[in-house]
């Protein structure tokens, strides 16, 4: 349990997917003009992170890894199916992001009104293909781990959009060098966040 | 009327027009610090220039090689499914990268470790099949990708040339700053530039330059 709690903690602060892997900027940047938007899009990935991540790590595990069809039949034990983990992985989150969307319209159209447009999105959102892309280079033993890491980054990525749409409202009324105006001042507060973010380096539950 | 004349015409290979494709991405129109695609997986790879510039030429293939192979398929593929043939395109595509580079350049590839992969999911490529190979020829199509992944791939180089040179002094591995006797005049390296936030600092610097210099380009 102990170790759920340090990959979950773990990813939302230390390994943040925007602040140390830049993942996901470009809806990063794109959405978080006002945070009643930016919430939307980021409970969203926390949706879509939370689900395919165990999706791919039972893939990885059960199909795509070195020797992993072995529980097919023990011929199949040499195979090494790593090579095509790109586009399963794509394909999946495609179909899962599809999937989620018909869902939550049935399940809960409030919901599904309130993220709408940003769920056809998250699809090529390069945080959700890192997910799986991470879970698989960083070795996860359990499908537990893979829920607790997913879940983690989805929190991160919230927090780090929501964060910044604030304040990107507030800076509205400060007086930015014209040429810094817009994008410019946006990643340089980033990159502020993300030094602010490094001070959680270290941290272990 | 003009217009439809001039498409009428054959045109040359590298004519005003298709020049232009080619070069506007590079300055006014770069995809990253203009259109703001594919940052997701550009910052990351930038503490050095070698790993950098493998990621460029890396981009340059599949966007280049895509546009064309798009751009030729673009009367026959349905417009409801565009996105996932378009996926599937580029995930072939990369795929053949990722091979190629494990089996020529190993240590590269385990520096750029998933962000190879991440190049499925780089906003340039999407953006450039939708927005220009959906409707245009190949040649034209080849042009607009190898722009696009130049203009991406020269702020990837700037970046990484600043930050490779400032962190740690050396630039491709060669030590600059050491021959030159920097080290003696009580120079240090500055180790707060190998870290992820100062990539986001540097291009946030490098688009005040250029829209200082440019001033169309200001938002409001």
């Amino acid at each position: 349990m102990q170790d759920l709690i340090n990959i979950f903690v773990r990813s939302i602060f230390i390994d943040n997917m925007i602040f140390a892997y830049f993942l996901g900027m470009c809806s990063y940047l794109a959405v978080s003009k006002t945070v009643k938007t930016s919430v939307g899009l980021g409970v969203a990935v926390i949706f879509v992170l939370g689900i395919t991540v165990p999706v791919d790590y039972l893939l990885d595990k059960f199909l795509l890894s070195p020797g992993a069809l072995e529980w097919l039949s023990p011929e199949l034990a040499t195979v090494d199916l790593s090579f095509l983990s790109f586009i399963i992985f794509i394909a999946v989150i495609a179909s899962m992001v599809q999937l989620v969307e018909m869902v939550v319209e049935k399940f809960s159209p409030a919901l599904y009104n309130s993220l709408g447009i940003f769920l056809p999105l998250i699809a090529v959102n390069c945080a959700i293909l890192g997910g799986s892309l991470f879970m698989q280079e960083r070795e996860y033993q359990t499908i537990g781990e893979a829920v607790s890491f997913g879940l983690g980054s989805g929190v991160g990525w919230f927090l780090a959009i929501v964060a910044i749409a604030a304040i990107r409202e507030k800076i509205r009324y400060s007086n930015v060098p014209p040429a810094l105006k817009g994008l410019g001042i946006t990643f340089i507060l980033t990159g502020l966040m993300g030094i602010a973010f490094m001070s959680f380096m270290g941290i272990k539950i | 009327m003009a217009m439809s004349e001039e498409v009428k015409k054959r045109e040359p290979l590298f004519s005003a027009k298709n020049r232009k494709l080619l070069t506007t991405p590079l300055g006014k129109n770069n995809p990253i610090t203009v259109q703001v695609l594919g940052v997701c997986s550009a910052l990351a790879v930038t503490v050095k220039l070698e790993p950098a510039f493998v990621m460029a030429i890396s981009v340059m293939a599949v966007l280049a090689i895509g546009n064309v192979v798009i751009s030729m398929m673009r009367n026959l593929i349905p417009n409801r499914i565009r996105i996932i043939v378009q996926l599937v395109v580029i995930a072939s595509l990369v795929i053949l990268v990722d091979q190629v580079l494990k089996a020529f350049a190993y240590d590269v590839s385990k520096q750029l470790s998933v962000f190879v992969g991440l190049i499925i999911t780089n906003c340039i490529i999407m953006g450039r099949f939708e927005a220009f190979a959906m409707a245009n020829k190949p040649w034209p199509s080849f042009l607009d990708g190898l722009g696009n992944a130049a203009g991406y791939g020269i702020i990837l180089i700037i970046v990484a040339f600043f930050r490779e040179l400032l962190g740690s002094g050396t630039l491709w591995g060669y030590p600059v700053l050491e021959k030159l006797g920097i080290y003696n005049m009580g120079y240090e390296n500055n180790g707060l530039m190998i870290l992820p936030p100062m990539a986001l600092i540097t291009v946030g610097v490098i688009i005040w330059v250029q829209r200082f210099k440019n001033r169309e380009l200001i938002e409001d």
